[in-house]
């Protein structure tokens, strides 16, 4: 029990993921640029009608279109020769207040909407879907002077109108978001428990859509402010308020003859509306990128240290690899950990391991399809007597195919949906054997019959999604075959499959390798499948193979405690439980 | 306890389905006419395949999917169609292990959220549920302070006891486990298998399992179903079913699990060929008339 119950030790046990994000977002210069200007916005919002020097509707007559920094009134006077730094300080609110009330309202109305139509789709979301198009077909400025020409010059109604506008925006990211989460077991699992769906929705879902609607919310901020002062300076603002785009048109009919009033307003607008799209893209890079991008730079597969190339009698040998991966600039973590390994032709190896233990990273290094930040540490890979790593990407392609191959786990996700079967076996064929057309797919579909495919040429011109995963996987192995490989490796190439299709598809792998004496690689975490395929096993642990041997010997005399463990997991051997009435006739 | 024991969950005759996409398609029948029962204390295994259906009927059990016809009655009362209010009651009687330990925890919520969150749905005072959360952790062998994690701190082994533990927090007395460790490696696998065992040993829950894993099944339940195509085609007690199949089905089930032992998986592999090639001429001779 000791194995599993190895708890990373964590300093601040409970905090660090909220804690994570906040800290990562302060991280960054613009965040803190952004954080400034909207505080100084705050704040002249909330106290500029204390601060500023002057009532917003006290005008000097000397004062008319003043120049900024030439008397009393700092930033000037206006076309009515009042102060425009107070008319600044007081429109703050009122602008900001607009952005508000757009905010509030589009979020409310369309969170609401989105969640109730995602969580109870059918007719609601139905419903929700047909409103939220008629209201994004409106034309929204034609709305908004029709709303004027009813209402009159009101912040309040024309920014609540704003809101309902930009609501279809919450409804859709919110309703996609919500269906996603829908379906997750944890959301079931709460059912199950009893929860009611308004707990559901306020607990499980909600949590995961705040992130989205914090970004949405802040660009909304921006947008809002914007269209807003755009209605201000058409004329269509409230005129016993100042307000940045009321003092924008002011401004601008004063153009000529003080040209710099119109720079206050328009400052004040612009860094409000950066700041608003500069935390909005910012909370969606953090949320993107769980790492740091800042420190990560893409590189080449390293090789630090090339050990001499020794003779070796075996096919592929593997010897003393190790890989290892950065964590910081400074620390590396090894995930293979001195390797060793050989494979003879007409040979099939079992790499076994839980995971964590490093057989796939060996496999892949065998490929060369190890990701960019692996570094190989030390070690050396050859193929044939010819040394594998520090290849040139174009050599190791030249390689892949014809001498090496590779089956993987997953048969969907590994054939591209966007073209048939047939167009999948041409890509490498007619690049690898230079054949022609007509020959690739007389050869492609000889192979489907080989891999037991029925009626392979209708099965030639299908795409992957009208294949059951039995069928997708003989296709991938029928690829992996058809420029005649030496060497086939095969990551866990029957663990997505049922049982029935896992045993024909190792009765297969196990004939073409037999047919074509291919050396082959199969990682794997069950000893059925070792014991039914393959003539030698390494196992591994934690990065290091603890024991290797023939597969008889491996399974019926386990030498090493952790293979030992493993076998004992076995559940072929575990005791048969006996029926229930028996069981109770021994306890009694 | 009850001296014999008691029939706890009946299936008669359970069909659902589900809709197609397209205006007046017909529905796609995933069940047709299931029955099982489940008695108190007692393990059965649902084995079968990807698609066969095991899955679906888990989740009309727990009211997850709707069912068309038939009954599903529990403790001698008809909970097939059950409102959403009467079926947050059965919280107490009836809970869950899902298969994928990752997407069964909310990554955001703390362990001890994820734990009290049922009993505090059920009533539960605040004190109280966080005392009977220390109690859980410890009864599926976690430590204390587990319940200050988030569950990406743990493994897939500890997610999967976080999830028992969760089942348990109700003292139900039905836990329909649906393929509860198929994502686990294989020590930990027979280890959260141990700690099933051991739990229904010791509060007498009956459990559900439903494995696409013989071996699984072999080692926990004390009967086994085999469905296939949507329908039941084969139960009985384990050792009936496993040492003496009679149905095709069952039968090519059983030699296709490969076993540990190189020269038994052999005879395996041979018996299971031959059995296909029969099946085969078998095919081909109903063709032909």
């Amino acid at each position: 029990m000791s194995v599993e119950l190895g708890l990373p030790a964590t300093a601040e046990p409970g905090t660090f993921v909220r804690l994570g994000m906040v800290r990562r977002l302060v991280k960054k210069p613009t965040v803190i640029v952004a954080v400034v200007i909207l505080a100084v916005a705050l704040f002249f919002a909330v106290f500029g009608r204390l601060l500023a020097p002057f009532d917003p509707n006290y005008s000097v007559l000397d004062m008319i279109n003043m120049q900024p920094f030439q008397s009393d009134f700092i930033l000037g006077g206006d076309r009515a020769g009042r102060d425009i730094l107070s008319r600044l300080m007081f429109a703050t609110a009122n602008s900001l207040g607009g952005a508000a009330i757009a905010v509030v309202v589009s979020t409310l109305l369309g969170v609401t909407s989105g969640l109730l139509a995602g969580y109870y789709s059918g007719t609601i979301d139905a419903i929700g879907a047909w409103v939220s198009n008629v209201i994004q077909a409106l034309p929204g400025i034609i709305v908004l002077i029709a709303v004027y020409v009813v209402a009159g010059p009101s912040t309040v109604v024309s920014m609540t109108v704003v809101g309902i506008l930009f609501a279809p925006a919450y409804f859709r990211l919110v309703r996609n978001v919500v269906i996603a989460v829908r379906n997750e077991l944890y959301v079931d699992a709460a059912k199950v428990a009893g929860l009611s769906d308004a707990r559901i929705i306020g607990r499980h879902v909600l949590v995961v859509v705040r992130a989205p609607i914090i970004i949405e919310m802040a660009f909304v901020a921006g947008f809002a402010l914007v269209i807003q002062a755009s209605l201000e300076f058409i004329g269509l603002g409230s005129p016993e308020n100042p307000t940045w785009g009321g003092m924008l048109q002011d401004s601008f009919n004063a153009l000529y003859i003080s040209p710099l009033a119109i720079l206050w307003p328009a400052a004040a607008i612009i860094l409000t509306v950066l700041a608003f799209v500069l935390i909005s893209n910012a909370v969606r890079d953090t949320l993107g990128d769980p790492r740091n991008s800042a420190g990560r730079k893409r590189r080449a597969v390293q090789v630090d240290a090339q050990t001499q190339v020794e003779a070796s009698d075996a096919f592929l040998s593997v010897s003393n690899l190790s890989i290892a991966y950065p964590l910081s600039a400074h620390e590396t973590r090894e995930v293979v950990k001195g390797v060793s390994l050989e494979v003879n032709r007409g040979e099939v190896l079992g790499l076994v391991g839980e995971s964590g233990s490093g057989k796939t990273q060996t496999a892949f290094a065998i490929l060369g399809l190890l990701p960019e930040e692996a570094i190989v540490a030390s070690g050396r890979i050859a193929l044939g007597g010819r040394s594998l790593l520090g290849l040139s990407e174009k050599q190791l392609n030249a390689l892949r195919g014809n001498d090496i191959a590779y089956v993987p786990q997953e048969p969907m996700t590994n054939l591209d949906p966007a073209f048939t079967v047939g167009q999948q076996f041409d890509f490498a064929m007619r690049k690898k054997l230079k054949l022609t057309k007509a020959q690739t797919k007389e050869r492609a579909i000889a192979l489907l019959a080989r891999v037991n495919i029925n009626d392979p040429e209708r099965v030639h011109g299908l795409y992957p999604h009208q294949l059951s995963g039995g069928m997708a996987q003989r296709v991938l192995i029928a690829i992996a075959v058809s420029c005649d490989p030496a060497l086939l490796i095969a990551d866990e190439p029957t663990t997505a499959l049922d049982v029935t299709v896992q045993a024909e598809v190792l009765d297969l792998l196990r004939d073409l390798q037999r047919e074509r004496s291919m050396a082959m690689i199969l990682v794997t975490h069950n000893f059925g499948v070792v014991a039914d395929i393959c003539d030698r096993v390494a196992v591994m642990k934690d990065g290091r193979v603890v024991e290797t041997g023939d597969t008889r010997s491996i399974i019926r005399e386990p030498q090493d405690p952790y293979t030992q463990l493993l076998l004992a997991s076995v559940l072929d051997n575990a005791p048969m439980r006996a029926p229930l009435d028996a069981e109770k006739e021994t306890a009694s | 306890m009850t001296g014999a024991h008691e029939t706890l969950l009946s299936i008669r005759d359970v069909v659902i389905e589900y809709k197609r996409s397209g205006w007046r398609a017909q529905p796609n029948r995933v069940l047709h006419s299931v029955s099982l029962d489940i008695r108190e204390g007692e393990t059965v295994g649902l084995v079968g395949e990807s698609g066969s259906g095991k899955t679906t009927l888990g989740r009309g059990i727990l009211g997850l999917v709707p069912i068309a016809s038939g009954t599903v009655t529990y403790d001698g009362r008809d909970i097939t169609h059950v409102s959403r209010r009467e079926r947050r009651g059965l919280a107490k009687e009836i809970q869950v292990v899902f298969q994928d330990p990752y997407s069964s925890l909310n990554p955001s919520l703390l362990v001890s959220d994820i734990l009290s969150e049922p009993l505090r749905a059920a009533g539960v005072a605040g004190g109280e549920a966080r005392a009977r959360v220390k109690d859980l952790l410890d009864r599926v062998g976690l430590p204390t302070d587990a319940s200050h994690r988030y569950p990406s701190e743990f493994s897939g082994g500890q997610r999967q006891r976080i999830a028992i533990a969760r089942a348990l927090a109700l003292e139900p007395r039905l836990i329909v486990c649906d393929e509860p460790v198929s994502a686990l490696d294989l020590s930990t696998q027979a280890r959260v298998l141990d700690l099933l065992v051991e739990i229904q040993e010791r509060t007498g829950v009956a459990l559900l399992v439903i494995s696409h894993d013989l071996s699984v099944v072999r080692a926990v339940c004390h009967r086994v179903a085999v469905m296939y195509h949507g329908e039941i085609v084969e139960q009985g007690t384990t050792a009936q079913v496993i040492d003496d199949p009679q149905h095709d089905y069952t039968k090519r089930l059983l030699l296709a699990a490969p076993v540990s032992d190189p020269d038994e998986q052999q005879k395996r592999r041979e018996a299971r060929r031959l059995l296909n090639e029969t099946a085969l001429a078998a095919d081909r001779e109903s063709v032909g008339a």
